[in-house]
């Protein structure tokens, strides 16, 4: 399933907004150069001019441009930033828990050379001007490039679409109710159709409000001992099978976020199978945690859709495997911590994700050997293909997105901080290993470890 | 916190300081110094009568000093959050707090919020575990050992934090558990605190130990039951259901006539009354445990407690 928007193949890809900055200059010396998409795999030279990969070569060989700076990346692997297509960045209105500018630079620390805000925010992004206005802060603050979804309906109540085909000219890059369902299969069968006008991605959070109820954790053994109400696996696999259904009717292009249950992962392949124009993507908390790391009743740990058993996981991970999965993706939803610190069935719903992402799925995936490497490091990078955007890659020519990242580092979750404005991680204390020490993204120097600089013999080349 | 938290010997060795105490509460003055000095303090986020009075009565006969606060017309109306709660009540020193709450987790969130020792009395539809200790000490008082009884609980095991902690309680100490409901009102998985199911009452009769759980009537808003007249039809304990042999418990308070038949509430069978009088030698039990036992064991042994400080050891009956 290539993903791509058949009926609005004449739309050109939406844009990113990030701040202006200096197209970077440097060469990076005997990095594992890893692209699983051009099959690079390797110790490599990789030199970036004026923002742009300009050559790739065997380990010593490029010459460093006099006004590049140069830098020892041997013992690092350099990978195409990672891209996320699910971030809540708070903005308008809750710019206490974060915003663009804190959101990105979190983004830029986890390894991430863009994202895809979600528009459930207050207000909502449902109109051209608070899609502009969010545009131009990008552009003003974002450390890497971010793209802005609209919503699907109007305030997302989920009854009047919105001006679907404005927000589309306005440089919106998808739509999506995300935080809630399009309850009504009618709106979304509209909504569907008029795809055919506006182009764009629907994304969709599956949910059935009626079967979900007051449930604030996966319904099975944990939340039968602990009494609090299950959100049962079904809730999101009949929307998935409803809307895919939809779907492949319409002949639209639907994306699936955060699947959580393995019957889930079923209904997508089925309707692949079917040739249905749908693609998904998966959390590293649901990749990683379970419902049995909910038995504390730890906050951070309160999500939807909720972290549900291990053969639910199980199912998560071999799909993304499989493919059944197209990329990963954070739901990076950061909280206020007086919102946290309250009983698990009033706490708000949501982790913090952009800072542990490729450490948590290194550690508890890579390491144990579940999963290749190049498999996950293709999934985090996929999700801008899926959007219709460029995907970042190891390739001559291409605007520098590339992640440098140390895969024998480990460090606890939280002691050095969060660059997000929140604190909410699922991983809190967890000792995770390997950490990103650059990330170029846009072409620029979005972030740089502190201790790089200093363990690294980063060598300034004269001016 | 839970019952979890507790090993049969644990479970035993309060019983048995229960059973001490009781001999107290024979008495003319029915009051020992253990706790003389000490305060304990209840904060009640939901309505609760014999369970806040039960441990108002424990307190006061270990000589304790005894605050109660209520969530209603105290700042908790007014908008304070849990956590500021307990650190302004912890600015008055209790030793322990005794906390009940609609939420799960409450107890372990004021125990981690506050240097006193904390007793679970209900958080949510999690726990109740010195419901289950009461029951547990009154069962044992009435049939002696606990080993191998089959235990029946019926009723609306979804929203009942009794229902929870008495599974765990009762297979603790040995008992085969089985409970019984309206499909709608058992919890999917509840199989995993290692009970059995039952949609129906037909095997009642192999019960030795029939435990009905309250029925209540806000359920009926969710629809979990097309109306409490079938309820009753299928799920009441009567005189025809309940056999001579069997004893018969409830939580309280009881629906007359929904879950309970007024002819078993009545009868000999019936050990409700009893119940309500374990719940204050049992709690004193719990408070002595926690505060006046220091040094016999780990303090986080009882009821998964952070007690603080090691405790003045004093012995029941006897001033120091």
């Amino acid at each position: 399933m290539s993903g791509r928007l058949d009926g609005a193949g004449s739309r050109p890809a939406a844009e990113l907004d990030a701040r202006a900055a200096p197209g970077a200059t440097l060469l990076m010396r005997g990095a594992h150069l890893l692209d699983p998409r051009t099959g690079l795999d390797g110790p490599g030279d990789l030199l970036v001019r004026d923002g742009r990969i300009a050559e790739l070569g065997a380990p010593g060989s490029l010459e460093a441009p006099p006004e590049a700076e140069e830098l020892d990346a041997t013992g690092l692997h350099a990978f195409p930033a990672f891209f996320d297509p699910h971030v809540h960045l708070r903005m308008p209105g809750r710019e206490d828990e974060e915003d663009v500018e804190s959101g990105t630079r979190a983004a830029a620390a986890g390894g991430f050379g863009g994202i895809l805000a979600m528009p459930n925010t207050d207000p909502v992004v449902d109109t051209a001007p608070v899609l502009r206005s969010l545009r131009e802060r990008a552009r003003a603050e974002a450390h890497v490039p971010v793209g802005f979804l609209a919503a699907i309906t109007r305030d997302q109540a989920g009854t009047e679409l919105t001006e679907m085909a404005d927000l589309a000219d306005a440089g919106a890059v998808a739509f999506t109710d995300d935080g809630l369902p399009v309850r009504s299969a009618g709106v979304l069968r509209m909504a569907l159709q008029y795809q055919r006008l506006a182009g764009l991605p629907i994304a969709l959070h599956e949910e059935d409000p009626e079967l979900s109820g007051a449930g604030a954790m996966h319904e099975g053994a944990v939340s039968a001992l602990l009494g609090v109400a299950g959100i049962p696996s079904i809730s999101e696999s009949t929307m998935v099978a409803r809307d895919a259904a939809l779907a492949g009717y319409e002949g639209g292009r639907v994306h699936v976020q955060h699947l959580s249950a393995r019957e889930s992962v079923e209904a997508v392949e089925r309707a692949k199978a079917a040739g249905v124009a749908i693609t998904a993507e998966a959390t590293p908390h649901h990749l990683v945690l379970i419902d049995e790391d909910v038995r504390t009743l730890d906050t951070t740990r309160k999500m939807n859709p909720p972290l549900r058993a291990d053969a639910d996981r199980r199912a998560l991970v071999e799909g993304l495997r499989s493919g059944a999965i197209d990329c990963v993706a954070t739901d990076h939803a950061p909280h206020a911590r007086e919102e946290k610190e309250e009983p698990f069935e009033l706490a708000p719903m949501g982790t913090i994700g952009l800072e542990t992402a490729f450490a948590a799925l290194h550690t508890e995936l890579v390491l144990p050997g579940v999963l290749p490497l190049g498999v996950v490091v293709e999934r985090m990078t996929a999700g801008a293909d899926l959007f219709g955007l460029p995907a970042p890659a190891l390739r001559v020519g291409t605007e520098a997105s590339v992640s440098l990242v140390d895969l024998s580092a480990s460090w606890i979750v939280g002691e050095p901080g969060y660059q997000s404005r929140s604190e909410n991680s699922c991983f809190a204390s967890r000792r995770l290993t390997g950490a990103v020490r650059l990330t170029l993204a846009g072409g620029a120097v979005a972030w740089r470890t502190p201790a790089l600089a200093e363990s690294l013999a980063l060598a300034e080349s004269p001016a | 916190m839970s019952v979890e938290d507790l090993t049969r010997a644990d479970i035993e060795r309060i019983l048995d300081r229960a059973q001490s105490f009781a001999e107290v509460s024979g008495r003319a003055i029915k009051k020992v110094p253990a706790l003389r000095g000490r305060t304990v303090l209840n904060l009640f986020y939901e309505a609760s009568t014999r369970t806040s009075s039960s441990f108002e009565l424990a307190a006061k006969r270990l000589s304790a000093d005894f605050v109660s606060v209520r969530a209603q017309g105290s700042a908790v109306d007014k908008g304070e959050s849990l956590k500021d709660t307990v650190r302004t009540l912890s600015a008055y020193d209790p030793a322990l707090v005794v906390i009940r709450s609609p939420w799960a987790g409450a107890a372990e969130l004021v125990a981690r919020w506050a240097p006193a020792a904390v007793v679970n009395a209900g958080d949510g539809k999690r726990e109740h575990p010195t419901q289950a200790l009461l029951d547990l000490y009154t069962l044992w008082q009435r049939v002696g050992a606990l080993d191998g009884l089959k235990v029946w609980i019926v009723g609306d095991v979804l929203h009942s934090r009794v229902a929870r902690s008495n599974v765990l309680a009762f297979r603790r100490m040995g008992c085969e558990v089985t409970v019984a409901g309206p499909p709608t009102l058992v919890p999917r998985e509840i199989e995993s605190l290692g009970c059995r199911v039952r949609a129906s009452l037909d095997e009642l009769a192999e019960a030795d130990v029939v435990y009905a759980l309250r029925m209540q009537r806000e359920r009926m808003e969710g629809a979990f039951v097309p109306s409490l007249r079938e309820y009753a039809a299928r799920y009441q304990i009567d005189g025809r259901r309940l056999s001579p042999q069997q004893v018969l418990m409830h939580p309280g308070p009881v629906n007359r006539g929904v879950e309970l038949s007024a002819e078993v509430i009545d009868s000999p069978q019936a050990l409700i009354a009893q119940q309500v009088e374990a719940g204050v030698v049992v709690r004193m039990a719990v408070l002595y445990e926690l505060l006046a036992s220091g040094g016999q064991q780990e303090p986080a042994a009882g009821l998964g407690l952070q007690a603080p400080v090691p405790a003045v050891v004093e012995v029941a009956g006897q001033s120091a």
